[in-house]
């Protein structure tokens, strides 16, 4: 491999030095990037096959780590956040008010570097959950944040398929006495699938909801 | 030459990348030696680490070579940084992680204080909570009669907490004294406070060991704190057949400022008709109420706050004579009020906090008592029978209080603070009666200071020392106020406090005597509470003394003479059990309190069981909100045994003493009330409907608070309610514009 690398090199011109070097250069930063998008990919892998709290803190923290070592992407935190978020909807131990803090602190890093509406549609969440602890004691104040949180995204973004999906989880999960239910949420769970189906996410950017938003339709029928 | 240096470059690049990593375990533990899990490990500036597992062990690989910074962090711990060098295996660490000062996870003094309100998060009760607990009516001491060491005396209004007499409690609203919190009454017949729950976002209930901050309540404080701005614009209004209101509040479009005006009337003459009363009504109760706020938030984060209330009422009422079976005792009463409170509390930066408070009240109350025969017309009382002759007067009583107040806070190290103040008070007050003209003018000062200070998360201390001074007796005191509380478990604390309170006799005593001392009272409490989200478990017991009393000394024809010689002491035990977990959408709690207590004051001739005390009180309070019909149904039990009375007479030796005793049967009190609420949840609702009823005493028990006496003690009168129920019906309207929905519907 010595070999040919010098054979190569040998045969370069001098005058084509500053393009090497250029080339150098871009290899690096390739390189780190590179660095950053594989470890990226294989943390949202792990985040996507995590089966317990622990294995999603775990994962949580490997984004955290990415992002500060970063200092100026906002995706690891966002990451990081949506981990915990899946930590809020699915272990029914977990102190959810500990839990949304640390969503929020993490979403205020990511909205340091980026305001956006996939950060505000995590922020909707970790409120919710905070809400779902008492709803009619919370309702004022945590589903107030949440509403919020959902209504600055869609100032944002106002085409942002989660969003949409969150809104109609919200509608779904309303007694329909207090201005809930599928009927209502069934159009908002449409618009939301027509999102989905026209996004082209980003590499790295946030895909998830199109089966969630689906199987919500459905069960509008 | 150039091109090799290169390739060397690029050579030892790619043999980097390929090298070994290296292996850094350990473990981390918190300060206590307890492992720590979910801890998280990291290299500074790249992305490897690890979190701890369940025995607080980490271990991970990294490529990174040489000096770096390693970093643990956990909630509520103070993040660890240590230089490593990266060099050759094994690296182990061991990691101690020091706990965080944290407001909201340390313990907090509680010991004697009940928070309410929904800024707090020891909140006990909230605005709403006060509404909804029947029997209340939305009258905030009426709901906080439900909680432990509370008297449940009808006959006065006030509240009358752990052997103290109902002017032992005062009232502050944003830190100043509320001179008249209640509307003037009628002898026997308890009134409502003057403000609404829903004028305060937090109430601090304090029975007893109140802070340094707070004065001249020898028994409690409460202390309401006004909500600074409202969270949108709305026009209210409420019908009812005792009253009618309409009020709105406007929030500037950039929220930084709001403005609200309110009105309202109660007539209760078509209520009268339907629900007979005791008393003969000669004027019907008539009140006019208005109130105005403006509130603006300052640049730097702070708040200016003005609020004021306007009121007059009048009423007349006629009840049969107790020393004579054909004369009737008519009284009236006009009374005006205004209230103003101006606050300012600013972030002054560096850790500086600032408070400045004034307020200015006036309050008017013609009275006239008279003695009426059979056809209701005046009888006068010319020779002998003085005390008959004294029931014939007229009064007018105007008093007046200006106040300034300032507190400056400075953050401490972690989130310790010291508070520091001081207030004055300039009180006029003026009655003339029975041709005799009484003013009073005092000017009270205090400088007050208090420390708290953290020195773990579960163990705070909080010492205080308060200076008063009363120009109108010449007495100056020093009240010292110390309360420590520590953390025992999860959620779980100790308290202790103690201190010493002193409050100024009162106006109808110094009319007489400016020559007296302050009373003076000594506090112990220790508490235990245990608080979750959804339970909290407190009890408390307590012992107070009570020292230098006003006692009355008797003297001929209706004047009196007072000295300082009273004393006396109070015990007790008070529990409460709040819990709204285990059934859902239900929601309970249960008081108990036991209190010994004896005073020698007044006129009692040796220390006695003031007769405004029952041994034992209990109350059960229970609300259930029926999602599916959109309504809530409540209901509040209240037991307190047996109250004692005296009819204290002056012998020949010129002293008082028992002419006859007593025992008053028990009370109970099972009240209900009803919400419907069917606007709740509707997404964009323009207007919001509130229908309440309720109903005080239920099973129509008879209640008797005491009895009144005969000049010659030869007849006794049971004091009674002047209805045994009392019924409210009223519908509660607001129209307001909650635009958060409205924003997202757009996009649909």
């Amino acid at each position: 491999m010595k070999n040919r690398e010098f054979e190569f090199a040998k045969n370069v011109k001098s005058g084509a030095m500053a393009l090497v070097i250029l080339l150098m250069l871009t290899a690096s930063s390739f390189a780190q990037s590179d660095k950053f998008t594989q470890a990226m990919q294989k943390n949202i892998q792990l985040l996507d096959s995590a089966k317990t709290s622990e294995d999603l803190a775990a994962v949580s923290s490997a984004f955290e780590r990415i992002g500060d070592a970063e200092k100026n992407q906002w995706l690891p935190y966002y990451y990081a956040s949506l981990a915990l978020t899946t930590v809020g909807w699915m272990d029914q131990k977990v102190d959810k008010d500990k839990n949304a803090e640390q969503i929020k602190a993490l979403c205020n890093k990511a909205e340091a570097i980026e305001k956006n509406a996939e950060i505000c549609s995590i922020k909707n969440m970790a409120a919710t959950q905070q809400m779902l602890v008492n709803p009619q004691e919370r309702w004022q104040t945590f589903g107030k944040e949440a509403s919020t949180a959902l209504e600055q995204g869609l100032q944002l973004d106002s085409n942002n398929p989660r969003l949409y999906y969150l809104q109609g989880m919200s509608l779904f999960n309303t007694p329909e006495q207090f201005g809930g239910g599928k009927t209502k949420a069934k159009p908002v769970f449409e618009k939301a699938v027509a999102l989905f189906k026209a996004e082209h996410a980003k590499p790295l950017y946030p895909q998830w909801g199109l089966k969630q938003a689906e199987d919500a339709l459905a069960k509008c029928q | 030459m150039k091109q090799i240096l290169l390739l060397q470059a690029l050579v030892v690049f790619t043999i980097n990348a390929l090298s070994a990593q290296i292996k850094i375990a350990g473990i981390v533990k918190d300060n206590k030696n307890h492992p720590l899990p979910g801890a998280s490990i990291a290299i500074a500036n790249s992305y490897d680490g690890a979190t701890t597992d369940s025995s607080g062990a980490f271990s991970f690989r990294t490529t990174e070579k040489g000096e770096h910074i390693i970093t643990a962090s956990s909630i509520g711990y103070n993040t660890f940084e240590q230089k490593i060098d990266i060099d050759k295996e094994p690296i182990k660490l061991s990691i101690s992680l020091k706990e965080k000062l944290d407001e909201l996870k340390a313990v907090m003094v509680t010991a004697g204080s009940f928070a309410a309100g929904d800024s707090k998060r020891a909140a006990v009760l909230s605005s709403l909570d006060v509404a909804t607990t029947a029997g209340s009516n939305a009258d905030i001491t009426a709901a906080l009669k439900t909680l432990p060491g509370t008297q449940q005396v009808g006959e006065q209004e006030g509240l009358f907490v752990r052997g103290g007499a109902g002017y032992e409690t005062k009232q502050f609203i944003d830190g100043t004294l509320v001179n008249n919190p209640y509307f003037s009454s009628v002898p026997d017949i308890a009134s409502r406070g003057r403000f609404s729950p829903f004028l305060f976002k937090g109430t601090v209930f304090t029975t007893g060991g109140y802070s340094a901050l707070y004065g001249q309540a020898l028994s409690s404080a409460l202390l309401l704190e006004s909500i600074d701005l409202p969270e949108k614009s709305e026009i209210d209004a409420s019908i009812s057949p005792l009253l009618a209101g309409l009020g709105t509040q406007q929030l500037a479009k950039n929220k930084k400022s709001s403005w609200g005006i309110n009105y309202s009337y109660v007539n209760v003459s078509v209520y009268f008709k339907l629900v007979k009363q005791t008393p003969d009504y000669f004027k019907i109760p008539q009140f006019h109420n208005g109130d105005a706020n403006f509130r603006f938030k300052t640049k730097r984060g702070g708040m200016v706050k003005y609020y004021t209330t306007f009121s007059y009422g009048k009423l007349g009422l006629r009840r049969p004579d107790i020393d004579s079976l054909h004369l009737k005792d008519a009284f009236g009463l006009t009374n005006y009020n205004w209230y103003n409170n101006l606050s300012w509390r600013e972030n002054l930066g560096n850790g500086w906090k600032m408070n400045l408070g004034t307020s200015y009240s006036t309050n008017k109350d013609n009275i006239s008592q008279q003695i009426q025969d059979q056809s209701n017309q005046p009888k006068e009382f010319v020779n002998g029978s003085y005390w008959m002759q004294n029931k014939n007067f007229g009064l007018q009583h105007r008093q007046d209080l200006s106040q300034l107040r300032a507190v400056f806070e400075k953050k401490l190290v972690g989130i310790s603070s010291v508070r520091f103040g001081s207030e004055y008070w300039y009180s006029y007050d003026k009655s003339f009666i029975h041709d005799s003209l009484y003013k009073l003018i005092d000017n009270y000062t205090s400088v007050f200071a208090e420390t708290e200070i953290y020195l773990t998360n579960d163990l705070a201390a909080k010492a205080g020392v308060r200076f008063e001074n009363s120009s109108l007796i010449h007495k100056a005191d020093i009240a010292p106020r110390l309360s420590l509380a520590y953390k025992t478990g999860k959620d779980a604390q100790m308290s202790v406090a103690y201190g010493i309170f002193y409050q100024k006799p009162e106006n109808n005593q110094l009319y007489y005597s400016t020559s007296l001392g302050m009373t003076k009272a000594a506090h112990y409490i220790i508490n235990y509470q245990k608080m979750t989200h959804e339970r909290i478990f407190r009890v408390e017991v307590y012992y107070k003394k009570y020292e230098n009393l006003i006692k009355t000394i008797p003297a001929i024809n209706y004047t009196f003479g007072f000295d300082n010689n009273g004393a006396g002491y109070a015990k007790g035990i008070d529990v409460f059990w709040r819990d709204k977990k285990s059934l859902k959408n239900f929601d309970y709690w249960l008081s108990y309190s036991y209190i010994d207590t004896k005073r020698d004051y007044l006129n009692y001739p040796k220390q006695l069981q003031p007769n405004f005390v029952a041994n034992h009180t209990a109350s059960v309070v229970m609300k259930r909100f029926f999602t599916k019909i959109k309504s809530g149904f409540n209901f509040t039990y209240s037991y307190a045994s047996g109250r004692p009375y005296y009819n204290l007479i002056i012998n020949s030796n010129n002293k008082y003493f028992i002419a006859d005793e007593g025992k008053t049967k028990s009370y109970n009190s099972l009240n209900f009330s009803a919400e419907w609420v069917p606007s709740i949840g509707k997404i964009n609702a323009k207007t919001f409907i509130v229908l309440f009823a309720s109903m005080t005493n239920v099973l129509g028990q008879n209640q008797v608070y005491g009895y009144n006496y005969s000049y010659n003690g030869m007849y006794k009168e049971p004091i009674m309610p002047p209805a045994k129920r009392f019924y409210f019906i009223g519908c509660f309207l607001s129209w307001g514009v909650d635009r958060s929905q409205d924003a997202i519907n757009n996009n649909l």
